[in-house]
């Protein structure tokens, strides 16, 4: 297994360097077109001109009675722009809705392909064989001829996107402005779409008609999750998609038997799922963090808010506390008041002395100082403006006195208008 | 009542409107002078938004035709500017706050050139107006309602236009950010540059606007705040539509019938 897999990355074979070269341009360029569809929301008419590419490969083998690469890319892209258009006329002219009319395109099509596929396998021409590597594509049949058409509509494609960039996000984003500046949008999206087509037309003798879709959407998906910048995002989709088809190619090579396409989709699917899950900021478990953050911050906060009421009560700041006297003030497992003590320790907030005598050190007692300052300001402002009762006030400022920032503190200090009492005429404490 | 006037900015003459041969606009025609803040109000579903999209060349009339400084759009584009209504994007789209400025620089620059520096002194300078230069490599995504709006108009700034087409500039924007964009209007105008605001509160209408385009599907009333400001223009622009102009045009959108006979001639 190893050597082979040392083999396949050695590129020694001359077929294996064709076939990784092909899939890789088409995991490319199909990422980066997806880009655009992706955030166009039209990752579902992606699927439908997949899907409608077989009909174009059977008729083009038909008519032509050839494999030529040109003949078969051809009728896919023929009949994968007639799906669009069929799209766009059914959405326009009839009061069925877009979402149907890509579900009738898609099936119909398909349908019409498998009929096509069958009749011409059922012929008796013995040159149709490997027609069907177009359902689930075969990137071990990608031939040399292949691979220079595949970089010549390669480099069309790129060579489109970056001569176009900022126009395509302009009409991406915003078109109805990108047409009042005078841009030529409809000409645009006549461009935008048959980069798709081409896209699609070209991936699927690897990935086949079925998922070609998830070639072209998965990767730019997976890329939005780590950047917001639109150039990055592209690049990202690209390296998803290339190392895609480089690791379906590998399949291939090593299980002759193995359906590429399904393999492609799965690696680029991994990709997807890891940057779900894993993403800085926009993934599952960054959000959590900063969720377990914020629990810990409440946490640290409220034993700081549970020493400042206890030196209110006594109006010592600096007396030192036992560990009982602050779950009395404010009860909370054992276990967790530990652990907040020794962080707060560390972060010299408070000072421990003689064993379990613990006092704040003046930062500690600002904050405290700020957060009671945050509740009790929170509470009149739900009383004043709000108009509710003083008894229901406390829950809320709970939570709030951990999340207002001191720019939202200063604008409810403004509109109060520096209030000295709270609703439970408590003593609203400034520093200064 | 419609008072036309000499030398208009914008001239619309007979403009309707049909969605799936519903009409939404019909049979608007009037002229609005220049250098005034002119309100376009009515109803929800009155045709307000669908008014500056056709006079935008957005939509395509059914009838009439609309002329912007005495000329058709493609001919003066550079300046007009548009102003869609914040609702109208996907908010998420990866991009940032000087990047949608920059776009409203596209009209004075080569179709393949890239930003030049003045674009991005511009850009800025345009923030700096509606008090968002702090934010200019903030995500948009990160942005609050008014501060999109002020995004959105920061980019229409950018195109340095004399006449200016807003959708809702004031929906879902707190006080003083209304505020802040009302003297920014206000100051344009007194550049002598139009503005057409479509609005949506009749009460602060009153104490913007210098002119008003009334609308209820059909142009109820045009002309100088003081003249249609009143009573019965409001009641009939609010009140409820034409029983007649109702019947017929659900007619129209039932039989899937067209409001012209043959559109093209009469555009020709």
């Amino acid at each position: 297994m190893w050597e082979q897999v040392f083999e396949f990355l050695s590129f020694s074979d001359l077929n294996v360097r064709y076939v990784t070269l092909g899939v890789f341009l088409i995991g490319v360029s199909t990422a980066i077109v997806g880009c655009f569809t992706f955030l166009k929301k039209k990752a579902l008419v992606g699927d439908a001109i997949a899907h409608a590419a077989l009909p174009g490969v059977c008729l083009g083998f038909m008519l032509f009675e050839s494999k030529n690469p040109l003949i078969l890319l051809g009728g896919a892209f023929v009949t994968g722009w007639i799906s669009l258009i069929v799209i766009d006329l059914i959405t326009a002219r009839t009061k069925i809705k877009a979402d149907t009319s890509i579900g009738l395109v898609l099936s119909i099509f398909f349908g019409f392909g498998i009929m096509l596929l069958t009749t011409i396998q059922h012929s008796g021409n013995a040159a149709q064989s490997g027609l069907d590597k177009f359902l689930f594509g075969k990137a071990a049949s990608i031939l040399p001829e292949d691979v220079y058409l595949l970089a010549v509509i390669s480099t069309i494609l790129l060579g489109t996107i970056i001569l176009f960039f900022k126009q395509f996000a302009m009409v991406a984003f915003d078109p109805g402005y990108a047409k009042s500046i005078g841009l030529p949008v409809g000409l645009l999206e006549v461009i935008l779409s048959t980069l798709t087509v081409l896209a699609v037309a070209t991936g699927i003798q690897a990935v086949g008609v079925v998922l070609m879709a998830a070639l072209l959407i998965t990767p730019a998906v997976a890329a939005r999750y780590w950047t917001d910048r639109l150039g990055l995002m592209v690049l990202l989709a690209a390296i998803f998609g290339g190392i895609s088809g480089i690791m379906g190619a590998m399949v291939s090579f090593l299980a002759p038997a193995m359906p590429t396409g399904p393999w492609i989709v799965v690696i680029v699917s991994l990709f997807a799922f890891a940057s779900i899950l894993f993403a800085p900021n926009k993934g599952y478990f960054a959000r959590r963090l900063k969720l377990v953050r914020h629990k810990n911050k409440v946490l640290h906060e409220n034993i700081l808010k549970a020493f400042y009421h206890l030196a209110e009560a006594d109006a010592s700041f600096y007396q030192a506390r036992t560990k009982q006297e602050i779950m009395r003030r404010r009860p909370m497992q054992e276990k967790l008041l530990k652990k907040g003590l020794q962080a707060l320790l560390r972060k010299d907030l408070i000072q421990n002395e003689r064993g379990d005598y613990w006092r704040l050190t003046s930062q500690g007692k600002e904050i405290g100082q700020r957060i009671v300052r945050i509740h009790r300001l929170w509470e009149l402002y739900l009383q004043r403006f709000l108009k509710m009762a003083p008894d229901h006030v406390h829950p809320d400022a709970d939570a709030m006195e951990h999340i207002i920032t001191p720019e939202m503190e200063a604008l409810l200090v403004d509109e109060l208008g520096r209030p000295q009492r709270d609703p439970h005429d408590k003593d609203i404490p400034y520093t200064q | 009542m419609i008072i036309q006037v000499d030398n208009p900015v914008v001239e619309v003459h007979n403009l309707s409107v049909t969605y799936h041969n519903k009409p939404v606009l019909w049979e608007a025609d009037f002229s609005v002078p220049a250098g005034n803040l002119v309100g376009i109000l009515g109803p929800n579903g009155a045709g307000k938004t669908t008014l500056i999209k056709a006079m935008m060349n957005l939509v395509d009339p059914s009838s009439g035709y609309v002329k912007l400084f005495d000329r058709p759009l493609d001919e003066v584009r550079p300046r007009v500017a548009y102003v869609p209504q914040k609702e109208s994007v996907d908010w998420d789209f990866p991009t940032n706050v000087l990047d949608v400025v920059l776009m409203g620089r596209f009209g004075k620059r080569g179709f393949f050139r890239s930003w030049s520096k003045k674009d991005k002194e511009v850009a800025l300078a345009c923030l700096e107006k509606v008090g968002m230069q702090d934010y200019q490599k903030r995500q948009i995504s990160q942005l609050s309602g008014g501060q999109q709006q002020r995004v959105f108009l920061a980019r229409s700034l950018a195109q340095e236009a004399d006449l200016y087409f807003m959708d809702e500039p004031f929906a879902g924007i707190d006080a003083a950010t209304e505020d802040s964009i009302l003297n920014l209007l206000l100051e344009m105008r007194s550049q002598g540059k139009t503005l057409l605001i479509v609005h949506h509160d009749l009460q602060s209408a009153y104490e913007y606007f210098d002119w008003f385009v009334f609308l209820n599907t059909r142009l109820v009333a045009s002309g100088p705040k003081a003249e249609v400001f009143n009573k019965e223009i409001l009641q009939e622009t609010y009140g409820s539509k034409l029983t007649l102009l109702h019947t017929i045009s659900n007619l129209l959108t039932k039989e899937g019938l067209p409001m012209r006979d043959e559109p093209d001639l009469e555009q020709a």
